[in-house]
C-alpha cells in the first residue's frame, strides 16, 4: 500500500474560459485529515467533483493509491473503489428511513451481499458512531438539518471508505453540533484512511485538520499546519482577512 | 415503508379483487350476476388499473414521467388483435376487413405464426423489450431526464400513431382491426367469455399489484426511491443507476403491454387512437389523481376516472374534457398527492389517535411546486 492516498497532478478544469482549477498539484496521505480552505470560487468543491468523478478535468491526473488514474472512471466505479463523498448540500433520500440509508451505503448491489445479521450489526455500529441510534426508523425527510448532515456522513462511512471527502460538514450547524461533528471526524481517523474536508469554519478546521491546503483561483496558495496558515501574509490577505 | 401485513389499503384491495374474481363466475346464471355490460366494464377497468400501475412504478417510485405509455399498451393491443384475427381466420375462414379494403389476397408475410397464442405473446414481449430497451438505454445513458424525457416519450407515441394510421403497413391502418370471433378456440361475445376475460383481467391486476408491492418493499424498491430522490447521490455511493432505471423502465413497459393485451379482446377493436397523445396523458392523470408513489392510489385513480368517463361519455359527452381538465387543476393546486391527501383529512381527523395509518408515505407529500420535480430537474 502506498502512503499517498490521492495524488493530484497538474489538474486543470475549465468552465468555458473560466479556470476553476489551474494546474493544481497536491498529495493527500493515508492517516491524515486534510482541510481544503479558500475563498468562494477557489475551486474547492470543483476539486472534490473531479475526485468523485462528477466533473471531467481538461488536463492532469488524479492517482488513487499511487496506481490508478481515476479521472476517466465513472462516479459509481470511483465510489466502489472506496472513495466516498458527503455533498455540500445535505443529500439524503427523503423517502427512506435512516436505517435504509446506512444499508444502501454499507453494501453496493441491487441485492445485498451481506447476510441480514451482518448488515444489521453494521447499521447499528454506524448509527452509534454518527449518533443517530435513536432515529433509525425515522424518514430522512423528517430529520433536522444537523441530523441530515450526520446521516449523510454515516451513509458514506458505512462502506469503510479509504478516502472520505466531506464538503462543508458543519455548514448551518449550531456550535454544539459543530463540536460533536469535530469529535466525530477525529474519531474516523485511521492509518489506512485519508479524510479530506472542505470547510469555511476556521475554528472547526483548526480542531480537526492535520494539514491545511489553501486554494486561491484554482491554485495552491499555501500548505501547512493551521498555525502557519493563520500567520501567512498572503493567506490573510486573500482569505482570512484581519 | 409500512410492512405488507399492516398495509391495510393494499390488503383490502387485494381481498376485493380476489372476491370479485371468485364471485363473478360463481354467480353466473343466478339472478345476482352482473350484467354483460357491467362485467365487461369491470374487466376493462381492471386492464386500465394494470396500465396505471405500470406508470406509477416508473413515475411515482422512480420519478421518471412517461407521457408515452400508450405505445407499450398499443404494442400489446395490436399483437393480441393480430392473434385474434389470424386465429379467427384459421378457425372460421373469415377474411379480416382490412385485407378486403386493401384488396389483398392473403396476410402479409409477417403475420405468419400469429394464430398461435404463445408465439404472439413472445412477439409482444420481444417487441416491447426491444423498443423500451433501446429507447430507455439511449435516453438514460445520455442522462436525459425530467421534462425532456417526458416530451420525447410523447413524441415517440405520436410518431407511432402516424405510422399506424397508414393503410399500407398491414396493421389495419386508420380503421384498425376488429371482427374478432374466436379466442383460444372458443367463440367470443358469449356471456361466459365476457366473464372469463373480466376474471382474467382481475386476476392479472391482483398478481401485478402483489408483485409491484413486493418489489417496492424490497431493497431494490428502496434503491428506486433513492434514485427518485437524489440520483447523483446514489451514483456516488457506487450504484449503477442506469441499469436500475432500465430494468424498471422495461418492466413498466411490459406491464403496459400486458394491459393492452387484456384490454383489446374486451373492447373488440383496436385502432391508432390508442396511440394518441391524449390517452398517454390520461394515464398520467389517473396516477396523479390517485396519488403518485402509492400503488393502491394508482389503481383507485384509474378506476375512478374511468368509471366517471364511462358514465359521463354517454350521459354528457361534451363536458368530459372539461371535467378531466378540472380534475387535473384541482389535483395540482389543492391535492398534490391526489386522493391520498383526501384520505388523510378523512381518516386522521375524526378517528383521532387510533388512526388507520392511511398514508405513511410522508416523503411523497409534495408541495405543489415539487409536483413538477422529476419533471423539472435538468442536470448540467
Amino acid at each position: 500500500m502506498s502512503l499517498t492516498a490521492l495524488l493530484v497532478d497538474g489538474l486543470t478544469v475549465r468552465f468555458g474560459s473560466f479556470r476553476a482549477i489551474d494546474d493544481l498539484s497536491l498529495a493527500i496521505d493515508y492517516g491524515e485529515v486534510r482541510a481544503v480552505i479558500g475563498p468562494n470560487g477557489a475551486g474547492k468543491t470543483t476539486l472534490l467533483d473531479v475526485i468523485s468523478g462528477i466533473t471531467r478535468p481538461k488536463q492532469g491526473r488524479v492517482l488513487f493509491d499511487g496506481a490508478h488514474d481515476i479521472t476517466r472512471w465513472s462516479e459509481s466505479a470511483i465510489a466502489r473503489a472506496g472513495l466516498r463523498r458527503k455533498f455540500q448540500k445535505p443529500s439524503v433520500f427523503e423517502g427512506l428511513t435512516v436505517r435504509q440509508h446506512i444499508a444502501i451505503g454499507a453494501d453496493v448491489g441491487f441485492r445485498s451481499r451481506l447476510d441480514a445479521p451482518a448488515l444489521e450489526d453494521r447499521i447499528g455500529e454506524v448509527l452509534e458512531t454518527v449518533g443517530l441510534a435513536e432515529q433509525g426508523e425515522r424518514l430522512a425527510g423528517q430529520l433536522g438539518h444537523g441530523h441530515k448532515q450526520w446521516l449523510e456522513i454515516g451513509m458514506v462511512l458505512a462502506s469503510d471508505p479509504r478516502v472520505l471527502m466531506l464538503d462543508e460538514p458543519v455548514a448551518g450547524l449550531t456550535d454544539e453540533e459543530t463540536e460533536r461533528t469535530a469529535r466525530l471526524v477525529r474519531a474516523l481517523v485511521r492509518p489506512d484512511r485519508a479524510i479530506v474536508v472542505v470547510e469555511h469554519d476556521m475554528d472547526f478546521v483548526e480542531r480537526i485538520a492535520d494539514r491545511v491546503t489553501v486554494l486561491h483561483e484554482g491554485r495552491t496558495l499555501f500548505e501547512g499546519s493551521m498555525d502557519k496558515v493563520r500567520a501567512d501574509k498572503a493567506v490573510v490577505e486573500v482569505y482570512l482577512g484581519r | 415503508m409500512t410492512p405488507i401485513t399492516r398495509d391495510r389499503p393494499f390488503l383490502l384491495l387485494v381481498a376485493l379483487l380476489v372476491i370479485l374474481s371468485v364471485a363473478m363466475p360463481l354467480l353466473t346464471g343466478t339472478g345476482l350476476a352482473p350484467s354483460r355490460y357491467l362485467t365487461n366494464a369491470i374487466g376493462q377497468l381492471a386492464a386500465f388499473a394494470v396500465l396505471a400501475l405500470a406508470l406509477d412504478l416508473i413515475w411515482g417510485y422512480l420519478g421518471i414521467l412517461s407521457l408515452g405509455h400508450g405505445l407499450f399498451f398499443a404494442i400489446g393491443g395490436y399483437v393480441v388483435a393480430m392473434y385474434l384475427l389470424k386465429h379467427s381466420f384459421v378457425v372460421t375462414g373469415t377474411v379480416p376487413d382490412f385485407l378486403q379494403f386493401m384488396g389483398w389476397k392473403e396476410f402479409p408475410f409477417y403475420w405468419a405464426g400469429f394464430e398461435f397464442f404463445p408465439y404472439a405473446l413472445g412477439v409482444a414481449v420481444a417487441v416491447t423489450l426491444l423498443v423500451s430497451g433501446i429507447f430507455g438505454y439511449v435516453s438514460f445513458r445520455s442522462r436525459v431526464g425530467g421534462v425532456y424525457f417526458a416530451i420525447i416519450t410523447q413524441a415517440l407515441v405520436y410518431v407511432a400513431m402516424l405510422l399506424m394510421f397508414r393503410n399500407d403497413t398491414g396493421f389495419g391502418g386508420n380503421n384498425g382491426m376488429t371482427g374478432f370471433s374466436v379466442i383460444l378456440g372458443q367463440p367470443m361475445g358469449t356471456s361466459g367469455m365476457i366473464t372469463a376475460l373480466a376474471v382474467a383481467s382481475l386476476v392479472t391486476l391482483a398478481l401485478v399489484l402483489v408483485g409491484c408491492r413486493w418489489l417496492v418493499g424490497s431493497r431494490f424498491g428502496a434503491l428506486m426511491l433513492a434514485t427518485r430522490d437524489d440520483e447523483t447521490r446514489l451514483r456516488t455511493l457506487g450504484y449503477e443507476t442506469l441499469r436500475l432505471k432500465l430494468i424498471v423502465w422495461c418492466l413498466s413497459a411490459l406491464l403496459a403491454m400486458l394491459a393492452g393485451m387484456l384490454y383489446v379482446p374486451q373492447v373488440g377493436i383496436i385502432n391508432p387512437r390508442v396511440l394518441s397523445p391524449e390517452l398517454s396523458l390520461e394515464i398520467a392523470v389517473w396516477v396523479a389523481i390517485g396519488g403518485r408513489g402509492h400503488l393502491v392510489g394508482a389503481v383507485i385513480g384509474a378506476l375512478l376516472v374511468n368509471a366517471l368517463k364511462f358514465w359521463l361519455s354517454s350521459a354528457a359527452p361534451d363536458v368530459w374534457p372539461f371535467i378531466l381538465s378540472g380534475l387535473i387543476v384541482l389535483v395540482v393546486l389543492v391535492f398534490p398527492n391526489g386522493l391520498m391527501d383526501l384520505a388523510k383529512f378523512r381518516l386522521t381527523r375524526p378517528m383521532g389517535p387510533k388512526r388507520m395509518e392511511p398514508n405513511r408515505m410522508e416523503p411523497n407529500r409534495m408541495e405543489p411546486n415539487r409536483m413538477a420535480r422529476g419533471i423539472g430537474e435538468a442536470r448540467p
